[in-house]
């Protein structure tokens, strides 16, 4: 069984490919790949349970730090499943401000990809250039919302602030560019060859498996699967805009790529509409500060897919439960199967074509005997412990610079 | 048309621009007002009720009384999330925020601020 | 005795191309930044980071190969600083020149590479591992264009010493035109050699970390940058003496500026070509070389022996 030609690699938890921790083990054969793990777990932060303890106006900060690039998306889907407990209907130029957030985001985050995309395959100058066109996004976000990253846009009720007819045309202006920016690297994948021949045929996921495997978001897209939550259960404004579900046949990285750069193009017209439609009037209605009891499920559609948050108040000012399951947890079944087959050299690209969160996705795991099969928790402090001594039978004492960085904090 | 190196023309180009990057610290390019940073206190106006502390999701400020209606806020620039919360919290508009991001200090301690009747924007000891 | 000291520790061999590498570290870098609509690193950073790698602590893995490991750096910058030997860099002559020198020196630059796999391989690492079967299967890829394209000039100058040929199109200029296309093949072959974008294949970043210098670290490391910017000097200055031999029988003082523009020169292109593609798969590479490359090459090779019955000499 054990082939002599067999190597293995672990690529991660700490790779140059991957900015979040995150082990792939892959079995090569020569630089093909013949089997391929992925293992979760090393950034698990438990924010599910850290909202219990929270109020519901503390949870919307943290929530919306589950994810540093879509922080709109899961802080908007949890606080809709919180409206949707508490019967609050927002105010509809809430509604549409929410949703120009929301597309704001899905440009900084596809245009981000792009250029990840481009690191990965060794194109750093498409890197540096669409990075470099994104600032023009970053800054419209930072001056409406008053950050760059985590947006702090919306409250129970509403959205925290509006916009002045300075941002709009602000708004206006840096969608100007960015669309014919995002038409000048269409025209660019479309036509540069070495491009091409990294990307197209490329970690395939055929229309069955992606059925199979719950993949969700552009990478669904890719393969002809046209799901989008925008469409199929329209959320905040998107009922009133007109959009296409772009979709591609392509089922490779290729396909992803293009249907990124044509949810671009769709976000640029949507950015316009909205900002056309959006009706006068108050941006927040009050809000409850204990929230009755009941319990609500909310999706979302994220740059990365199907965003879903389930919440459960117990009538309380603090809720019951917190559910988060982020798009990256749906799409990473699906990486094994894209990297089977393919070639060591595209094991960075076909990861990043599901543009991964990995902290995100991480779940707790429960560490499992091998000899008695006996599961059982192990507590932060033994974890400790034991990291400790392992140091010191390494000969590396740390004990005394623990007893200086105590006295610090 | 399918050919390599379709982005030459944007190379060439790009010599004869400005760089889009900047030579920090040498330059700098500033925050769009609104900019959430560095929050600032007014004494003056505060009445005490708590509000701020009550709804802060990282516990960063600490409000105490130091005298017959006198009030200093205390506030850990290293937990606090620049959230902005505590600013909409606070009905007196005690609380306001600046553009100041440029926050970094080599010791945990010179994060704690206080801001009292003497400093109000920046008390950094 | 002491000339040929001062030639191997000074001009034109150690301190010079030392000094010469950094300056040409920091144009590759610059004008890659400048490509990039980014600013760049100011002009000292190659020798800042040269200076940082010396003074970090050094980690040799357990399993390496020790005396492997540590000598690999040496090799290589050996190599590359002993071909200088041969290439026309004051005035229109080289320090030590016979007939067949170009093949000398087109072997000395391949020492590097095995040099890089050999440390690779015997850092027993599997990042490492792969990037060193790498360099080496990438070897066979550009080196048979390299040659070939090599053979054309020389062919035509009817001599296999670099300083020979220069001194054959100083006499006829405009010869050297008959040349271009070999150029062009030659110029992308140094891409392979010098392991750059979009043949950064055996230290791919994103994939196998740094290939085969991922476990070296501190002086080593320094070293081993440093053998890469001496092999870009001296192949842009290989490239320079048979491509571009405008010498014009000036005298020597004359003509090292000359010569020295024509490094930036090449360098210039080769940042150029690195930030206009993406990374090629290893397989994709080696179909790209043997499909174009080498029979451009011997294209080359062709139509300089056809013309060298025809253009008077
Ligand atoms: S909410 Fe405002 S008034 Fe109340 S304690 Fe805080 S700062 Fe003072
Ligand atoms: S900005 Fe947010 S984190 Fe900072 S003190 Fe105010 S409420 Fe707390």
């Amino acid at each position: 069984m054990h082939d002599p030609g067999e190597v293995k690699i672990t690529i991660g938890p700490q790779h140059p490919a991957l900015k979040e921790p995150e082990s792939f083990l892959l079995s090569l054969h020569g630089e093909k790949i013949t089997a391929s793990s992925v293992r979760l777990g090393y950034n698990h932060r438990g924010i599910e349970k850290a909202c219990e303890d929270r109020t519901y106006v503390q949870d919307l900060y943290l929530v919306e730090r589950v994810c540093g690039i879509c922080s709109h998306s899961h802080s908007t889907c949890f606080v809709q499943a919180v409206e949707e407990i508490a019967g609050i209907e927002i105010p509809a130029r809430a509604s549409y401000l929410r949703t120009l957030i929301s597309e704001l985001e899905r440009i900084h985050s596809h245009l981000l990809w792009l250029g990840v995309a481009g690191h990965e395959i060794g194109f750093d100058t498409l890197l540096m250039y669409t990075w470099r066109d994104r600032e023009a996004v970053m800054d419209v976000l930072a001056a409406i919302t008053g950050n760059r990253v985590n947006y702090g846009m919306n409250t129970i009720g509403g959205v925290r602030r509006d916009i002045t007819p300075q941002h709009k045309e602000m708004v206006l202006k840096a969608i100007d560019i960015l669309e014919e920016r995002t038409k000048y690297y269409i025209e660019l994948g479309l036509g540069e060859s070495t491009l091409l021949k990294r990307l197209s045929g490329v970690g395939k996921l055929t229309n069955e498996d992606v059925v199979r495997l719950g993949a969700v978001g552009p990478t669904a897209r890719a393969s002809g699967w046209g799901r989008d939550v925008r469409k199929d259960d329209p959320y905040a404004a998107y009922a009133h805009l007109d959009f296409k579900v772009i979709t591609n046949d392509q089922c490779d990285v290729y396909g992803r790529t293009l249907v990124r750069l044509g949810e671009l193009m769709e976000a640029y017209s949507m950015v316009r509409q909205i900002l056309q439609k959006m009706p006068d009037g108050p941006i927040a209605v009050k809000a409850p500060r204990k929230i009755p009891a009941g319990e609500a499920v909310s999706r979302y559609e994220a740059p990365r897919g199907e965003d879903f948050h389930y919440v459960r108040s117990n009538g309380t000012d603090k809720p019951d439960r917190v559910k988060v399951r982020a798009p990256t947890l749906a799409n990473v079944q699906a990486v094994s199967k894209m990297l089977e087959g393919g070639y060591l050299a595209d094991m960075s690209i076909v990861v990043a074509a599901i543009d991964p969160c990995f902290s995100c996705t991480d779940r707790l795991i429960s560490v499992c005997d091998e000899d008695t099969q006996k599961k059982n928790t192990v507590s932060w402090e033994s974890i400790r412990l034991k990291g400790i001594d392992w140091y010191k039978n390494q000969g590396i004492d740390f004990t005394y610079l623990n007893k200086k960085l105590a006295r610090k904090f | 048309m399918r050919k390599p190196g379709k982005i030459a023309g944007q190379l060439i180009q790009s010599i004869f621009k400005k760089p889009a990057t900047l030579n920090y610290p040498a330059e700098r390019s500033g925050m769009p007002e609104g900019f959430r940073g560095k929050l600032k206190f007014n004494p003056e106006k505060c009445i005490g009720c708590k509000m701020c502390m009550r709804d802060c999701p990282t516990g960063a400020i600490e409000i105490v009384k130091v005298g017959e209606k006198k009030f200093e806020a205390k506030i850990d620039l290293g937990k606090c999330i620049y959230c902005g919360q505590c600013v909409d919290s606070c009905m007196k508009e005690a609380l306001g925020i600046t553009s100041e991001f440029e926050l970094a200090k080599l010791n945990p301690d010179d994060l704690k601020i206080t801001f009292n009747a003497e400093n109000t924007s920046d008390s950094q000891k | 005795m002491a000339n040929a000291i001062f030639n191997i520790l000074v001009f034109p061999g150690f301190l010079f191309l030392f000094v010469f590498g950094f300056i040409a570290e920091y144009v590759d870098r610059k004008l890659y930044a400048r490509f990039q609509n980014r600013v760049g690193p100011p002009w000292f950073q190659p020798f800042a980071d040269f200076v940082k790698l010396i003074s970090k602590q050094k980690i040799v893995p357990d399993e390496a190969d020790v005396a492997v490991f540590k000598l690999v750096p040496i090799f290589a910058l050996t190599a590359s600083i002993t071909a200088v030997l041969y290439i026309p860099v004051w005035g229109n002559k080289a320090i030590y020149s016979f007939n067949g020198d170009i093949i000398v020196v087109l072997y000395l630059l391949t020492i590097p590479t095995f040099a890089y796999f050999l440390g690779g391989w015997y850092s027993r690492s599997v990042y490492s591992m792969i990037g060193a079967v790498r360099s080496l299967t990438q070897i066979f890829a550009y080196e048979v264009p390299l040659f070939l394209c090599m053979l054309g000039p020389a062919l035509l100058a009817d001599t296999w010493s670099l300083s020979g040929m220069v001194a054959f199109y100083n006499q006829h200029p405009g010869y050297w035109l008959c040349n271009l296309l070999g150029f062009a093949v030659a110029l992308i072959s140094l891409l392979g050699k010098l392991e750059k974008v979009p043949f950064d294949i055996p230290e791919a970043e994103t994939e196998i970390v740094a290939g085969a210098f991922t476990e070296y670290s501190g002086r080593y490391l320094a070293l081993l940058r440093m053998a890469l910017n001496v092999e870009l000097v001296v192949g842009a200055s290989l490239l320079a003496a048979v491509f571009l031999p405008f010498g014009f029988n000036l005298n020597p003082a004359a003509v090292f500026p000359l010569y020295i523009i024509q490094v930036f020169f090449i360098i210039a292109i080769v940042s150029f070509l690195r930030t206009l593609f993406a990374r090629l798969r290893l397989d994709q590479m080696i179909n790209f070389c043997w499909k174009y490359l080498a029979p451009l090459a011997f294209v080359q090779v062709v139509i300089n022996l056809i013309l060298k019955g025809i253009l008077p000499r």
